[in-house]
């Protein structure tokens, strides 16, 4: 008896009805339409431009929360690995936090946050910066997608950190490096995993995220998710499959180019998943 | 240990499946009904439960063609459900409604004439008017000129630049656009779907945001001068109460004039109960009460000396006849909605 039989409900039952079937008619509404094979809705997505700005809306709001995420996240996770036990463990609690409510309720929050005559407007009021309008504009979803995803960045950061060997530390002291090169050329390198993990994390998720946009985007800035949203809502699943799929592939490069580069570093430091 | 492991997998999974099974069975005493959200008291459910002892269970959408996709089903499992005009037609078509029986809705009498044997449904023969309204155009008096109001020009009014709330929905808002370029809001034609996606995608500069259930917040807060709303929604938003009193409402001409009505889908098991359903509905107390709780317009005619002088002279929610003379209730296109599509797209990108 192998305790694998544990996990036959989940290969033989979940995974065939709520991930490989849902897949398998995503494939079949991009190709099919009322039974008959058709490339209308891959050519209508492919010629015509018209969906070509989501995509690069997606893409750089991604780009921007993941290089902010890893700007805000990295040195507070240095930090948090440097701290007193305890503290670190407060600390980082604190990230955690947030997580531990829905991620709608806080974007909803951000909403009453940043209207106007909200506590942000109100404040830049006070210097001058009065009739700014904060709410429904691109910043603001980016703004709030950094909130939502920074804590996916620090946790597997951090993670690699405080594992991280002091000895290593310690014999490239020894041996006369300053605490930059000690940083660049040990640290860094070794906590490269949990960099790579950060951004996949972060990344993956702000590129296929709708919510936000929808909330506090006002349509200033339309993303892939929000049109694919719309298309499964008004019922019309073949262009909204399609648009899925691309998603879905745009997806899999990007996981395969952070894989290749988490490879090059797996001698170092091996990877978190 | 290990048969303890699996009897509690084995467990969990009856109890992730079981709401799916129990949607299939469903109890002989209960009526399932498909409704907007906030669009039946839950006193006269009670009260209905009370006097027949069928419980009345409810599930909510916020579209239509959520609605659809939901009761293009042979195995639909709802009883009853409140679509709107353009729906319930393509639904007619698409043979997917039982006729009604009105041997047992004797009731019917108290719908106004007026709003009966409408054109998405010539005799009524398959739908019963639930609530009405119209689409227009809320404003905040504070902000807004009194002449500049009157027709759609005012949504692409500069003076307003920025404090403009659009409604994000496609037939909803391309009806607006080609009410201001002077179609009809049903229009099939290419050139005039093309213009007034072009006079959506000039207006963009103006507009705050295109939003849905946030516009009502908004425009109570004060933060935007106009809004595009329906009048059942108009009549929330000004409301002394929870609403603001700042606010108005008006409707310009060649607008949308809508009804959410009755059916039944064509599966039903309990067609009787359904109409039962619909006769207790329809009379006066209960739509008053009703209608007290909805806040969108009754066709019943019995209802609004029950209701009172402050409903009866509130013009978002009493609309006289004559001003309902030049709107249009939206048609199913059939296909042709794949040019609102396309043209739809064009705007949402830009």
């Amino acid at each position: 008896m192998k305790r694998t039989r544990i996990a036959y409900p989940y290969i033989f039952v979940w995974m065939p009805i709520f991930i490989v079937a849902p897949l398998i008619f995503v494939a079949y509404y991009t190709f099919f339409d009322k039974g008959h094979f058709t490339t209308e809705y891959i050519t209508q997505v492919f010629s015509e431009r018209t969906y070509l700005p989501t995509f690069w809306n997606s893409l750089w709001i991604a780009l921007v929360t993941t290089a902010v995420c890893l700007l805000i996240g990295y040195p507070v996770s240095y930090l948090l690995a440097n701290m007193k036990k305890n503290t670190a463990a407060l600390v980082s609690m604190l990230f955690i936090l947030p997580m531990w409510m829905n991620m709608l309720l806080r974007t909803l929050a951000w909403r009453i946050l940043l209207n106007d005559g909200g506590i942000i407007a109100t404040v830049l009021s006070w210097i001058g910066l009065g009739n700014v309008q904060l709410l429904y504009t691109p910043g603001a979803v980016v703004v709030a997608t950094i909130y939502d995803f920074l804590p996916f960045m620090i946790l597997p950061i951090y993670t690699v950190l405080s594992k991280l060997d002091k000895s290593q530390i310690e014999a490239a002291r020894d041996l006369g490096a300053n605490s930059v090169q000690t940083f660049m050329k040990v640290v860094l390198p070794l906590s490269m995993p949990g960099v790579i993990s950060g951004i996949t994390m972060v990344f993956v998720p702000a590129m296929s995220t709708f919510a936000v946009s929808g909330i506090l985007g006002g349509k200033s800035v339309l993303m892939l998710g929000q049109i694919i949203e719309e298309k499964f809502k008004r019922g019309t699943f073949g262009i909204g499959s399609t648009l899925s799929l691309v998603l879905l592939i745009l997806v899999l490069i990007s996981m395969a180019i952070m894989r290749r580069v988490d490879k090059d570093n797996a001698a170092e430091g091996g990877t978190l998943w | 240990m290990k048969k303890y492991i699996s009897a509690i997998l084995a467990a969990l999974f009856v109890v992730t499946m079981l709401p799916l099974a129990l949607v299939g069975c469903a109890n002989e005493k209960t009526l399932n009904i498909l409704n907007w959200g906030d669009y039946l008291d839950k006193d006269v459910k009670n009260e209905f439960k009370k006097r027949t002892g069928i419980t009345i269970k409810e599930t909510n959408v916020t579209s239509n063609e959520d609605m659809l996709i939901k009761l293009e089903q042979e195995d639909c499992p709802f009883d009853l459900c409140t679509p709107s005009d353009y729906a319930i037609e393509r639904l007619i078509k698409g043979g997917w409604l039982a006729e009604i029986n009105y041997d047992n809705i004797p009731n019917i009498v108290n719908i106004d004439e007026y709003y009966r044997n409408l054109p998405f449904d010539p005799d009524n023969k398959y739908s019963v008017p639930y609530t009405w309204g119209v689409l227009g155009v809320l404003y905040n008096k504070t902000m807004v000129d009194e002449a500049d109001l009157g027709s759609w020009d005012i949504l692409w009014n500069e003076k307003y630049s920025g404090q403009i709330f659009m409604y994000d929905s496609i037939r909803d808002t391309m009806a607006v656009a080609l009410g201001y370029c002077g179609y009809s809001i049903n229009s099939t034609d290419p050139d005039e779907l093309k213009a007034a996606a072009d006079a959506l995608i000039a207006q963009r500069p103006l507009v705050k945001a295109w939003c849905t259930d946030d516009i009502k917040d908004n425009m109570i807060d004060g933060t935007g001068a106009l809004a595009v709303v329906y009048s059942g929604d108009a009549v929330w938003c000004t409301e002394p109460e929870e609403g603001n009193t700042d606010l108005d409402f008006f409707c310009p001409e060649g607008s949308n004039l809508y009804f959410d009505s009755m059916v039944i889908p064509k599966n039903s098991k309990k067609k009787d109960m359904a109409e039962q359903f619909i006769n207790f509905l329809l009379e006066p107390e209960i739509a008053a009460r009703n209608t007290e709780y909805i806040g969108y317009s009754t066709p019943n005619k019995e209802v609004i000396p029950l209701l009172g002088e402050d409903w009866e002279n509130n013009h978002i929610f009493n609309i006289p006849h004559e001003e309902l003379a030049t709107l249009e209730i939206f048609r199913d296109l059939g296909d042709d909605i794949k040019l609102y599509e396309a043209e739809w797209d064009r705007v949402n990108i830009h």
